[in-house]
């Protein structure tokens, strides 16, 4: 159970901890079972930019998986390896045991994508295009037009089932999209930045499909640039930049890959900040950080136990303090400690279209 | 979720979906011929949603039989009428063959816009796209042909019998259909739709001007006759002339077929090559 530590020659972060405690990792891994997808130093260039430059994965059966970062670090490419649509430069990568490149037939009748352009056909109908994928499933014509009548239901279409899919909403489109995935229940899903683009209420949806998904069984890879995203869903999450996975592991072993906690406090008065400031790095041993926010402070703490007492010196010095808290780093806060630069930021290295 | 109701929602649809889920059921995967009907219907379909793409097919002969036949049409054939006779097979050889080009850019558009994706990942023969494609686009030129052929009886072209034209109909969607070969190779090989829109228009451009859809090329320079006589669409519309005057040109239509033939045998197998190794 637990994180793996493959051997990363490109200096990922060693997510040590927990990895040897039972119970620590997530989801049913049974031992002799195959992982669902294994890739060892997958590479994918376009022209001389190599979108991914080796990538390392092992995906229990059941799992939850995430990939996370920012646009451009090369999720999209990795999917589309792992799902036959694009052959690898080097490397290789196993769904179920099948070979992606020699055995792609047999990786197909496992795995379904919901790729980040939702993959439906904007000029037929909801309806006909779920029919069209049981069609090409091998479902007969009547029971294409049953599995899609059931499906829509289940995705709250029904209504629009006869709309033209162009007329459709991103939301209703994304379920559209996902309910074509799947039409035979696959092993393994690939979703690309599913929610990205939804309003608040399809992301919940699709979440829950997620996690419906998840609860049938299936595994589910999915990809992100939200970190709460990744946080809510993932069982176990990989960070991605330039190519590379740069840290592996559960939420909570990234969290504490960066420190045990971290210490938010916010002053009455901004002007008392800096005085604060230097009473706190005395008292907990650490750098402080001054947020934006011109009343907040931040800091990493390795010990917990000195956080009362520091806290206690600000009101001796004549510093109100407004309001504090003491918990786990936000995911945001793990990807500029591993890369060096928020997870939010845009580069467009990644050429899509191919 | 901290709103009941919202709850109660969110349990209902877990409850239809994981029944959707857990109907567990795994078909017999269809054969090459089976996924190649279902893409055909999916071209039947996109006819019925999106008839603009047989605009063409009404606009083409609307303006290029009105501005030929009364616009140059006494200056070529001495009257318009006389004109009309000799231009209806041109132009309809010349539309269809025009709209060939939507095949490509249908293919491409696939890419372009991701549901590519999704049957490439599906576990079917990976040519089936393309075949059922061709198969429906077939229905496509037929139905474009019908066109033509009322519009020309109603601006007083008269055929000589309809198993002529029946036949004339035939053989041009069995040429349009080995052209769209071509389409297919490029639709695979350029970036974006209009890219190949634009490639596939001037090359049909080129083809069906350098022919004798307008003009009787015993009237062109020496070389350009020698140049007309070559393109295959010259003996297609004098295949289809014959036929519809109520005669059988077996050399030309035996000249066809070997050039259907050559066209298939040289695009198909390089748009299967194209279509394995894209991506």
């Amino acid at each position: 159970m637990g994180i793996r530590k493959p051997d990363h020659p490109d200096g990922t972060t060693d997510l040590g901890p927990g990895s040897g405690e039972a119970g620590s990792g997530p989801g049913p891994r049974g031992r002799r079972r195959e992982p669902a997808v294994f890739a060892e130093e997958l590479v994918y260039r376009f022209g001389q930019n190599e979108a991914v430059a080796g990538v390392d994965l092992e995906i229990a059966p059941g799992e939850i998986f995430g990939f996370l970062g920012p646009n451009g670090a090369g999720k999209t490419t990795t999917i589309r390896m792992l799902a036959t649509l694009l052959r690898p430069h080097s490397g290789t990568a196993r769904v179920f045991d099948h070979d992606v490149v020699r055995e792609s037939d047999a990786v197909r009748a496992r795995v379904s994508l919901t790729g980040q352009f939702a993959s439906v056909d904007e000029d037929l109908t909801g309806f006909e295009n779920l029919v069209l994928v049981a069609r090409l499933l091998g479902y007969s014509r009547k029971g294409a037009k049953r599995r899609a009548g059931e499906l829509l239901g289940a995705f709250g279409l029904s209504e629009a089932a006869r709309r033209l899919a162009r007329t459709y909403s991103g939301g209703m489109r994304r379920r559209l999209d996902i309910a074509a995935s799947i039409v035979v229940t696959p092993d393994l899903l690939f979703l690309d930045e599913p929610t990205t683009g939804l309003d608040p209420g399809s992301r919940n949806q699709v979440w829950d499909i997620v996690r419906s998904m998840s609860a049938g069984g299936a595994t589910v890879l999915l990809t992100t640039q939200y970190l709460d995203e990744a946080d809510r869903l993932a069982d176990r999450i990989a960070v991605i930049d330039e190519g590379r996975v740069i840290a592996e592991g559960t939420p909570g072993e990234l969290k504490d890959s960066v420190g045990s906690g971290v210490l938010r406090i916010r002053l009455r008065k901004p002007e008392a900040r800096s005085e604060a400031r230097r009473v706190l790095s005395r008292e907990l041993g650490v750098a402080v950080e001054t947020p934006a926010e011109p009343v907040a402070l931040l800091a990493r703490v390795s010990d917990a136990e000195r956080v009362p007492e520091a806290l206690a010196e600000l009101p001796r010095a004549g510093i109100a303090v407004s309001d504090f808290s003491l918990g786990q780093p936000s995911l945001d806060e793990v990807f500029l400690a591993l890369t060096g630069h928020p997870a939010e930021q845009q580069t467009d290295k990644e050429e899509e279209a191919v | 979720m901290n709103d009941p109701a919202g709850a109660a929602r969110t349990t209902v649809a877990e409850d239809a979906l994981r029944s959707a889920l857990s109907s567990g059921e795994r078909p017999e995967r269809p054969n090459a011929l089976s996924a190649s009907l279902t893409f055909g219907w999916r071209a039947l379909l996109k006819i019925k949603h999106v008839p603009e793409q047989l605009f063409d097919a009404v606009f083409n002969p609307i303006i290029f039989t009105l501005m030929f036949t009364y616009l140059l049409g006494g200056a070529i054939a001495g009257s318009s009428g006389a004109y009309l006779q000799f231009l209806i097979p041109g132009i309809l050889v010349q539309t269809v063959l025009l709209i060939t080009a939507y095949t490509g850019i249908n293919l491409n558009t696939d890419f372009d816009k991701g549901v590519a994706d999704r049957f490439r990942s599906l576990p079917i023969w990976r040519p089936s796209v393309i075949v059922g494609a061709l198969l429906g686009d077939m229905a496509r030129y037929t139905l474009a042909s019908a066109i033509v052929l009322a519009l020309g009886l109603v601006l007083g072209f008269r055929p000589d019998g309809v198993a002529g034209v029946l036949l004339s109909v035939a053989l041009l969607v069995v040429f349009a259909f080995s052209v769209s070969w071509i389409w297919t190779a490029l639709g695979l090989l350029l970036r974006t739709p209009t890219s190949v829109q634009w490639v596939s228009v001037l090359i049909m451009f080129v083809l069906t001007f350098v022919s004798n859809v307008f003009v009787d090329p015993k009237t062109m320079p020496a070389w350009l006759e020698t140049a007309v006589g070559y393109n295959p669409v010259t003996h297609l519309v004098s295949a289809v002339r014959d036929l519809m005057a109520g005669t059988v040109p077996v050399e030309h239509i035996a000249w066809l077929l070997v050039g259907c033939a050559v066209l298939v045998a040289v695009f198909a197998p390089i748009t299967m090559r194209l279509n394995r190794i894209k991506g």
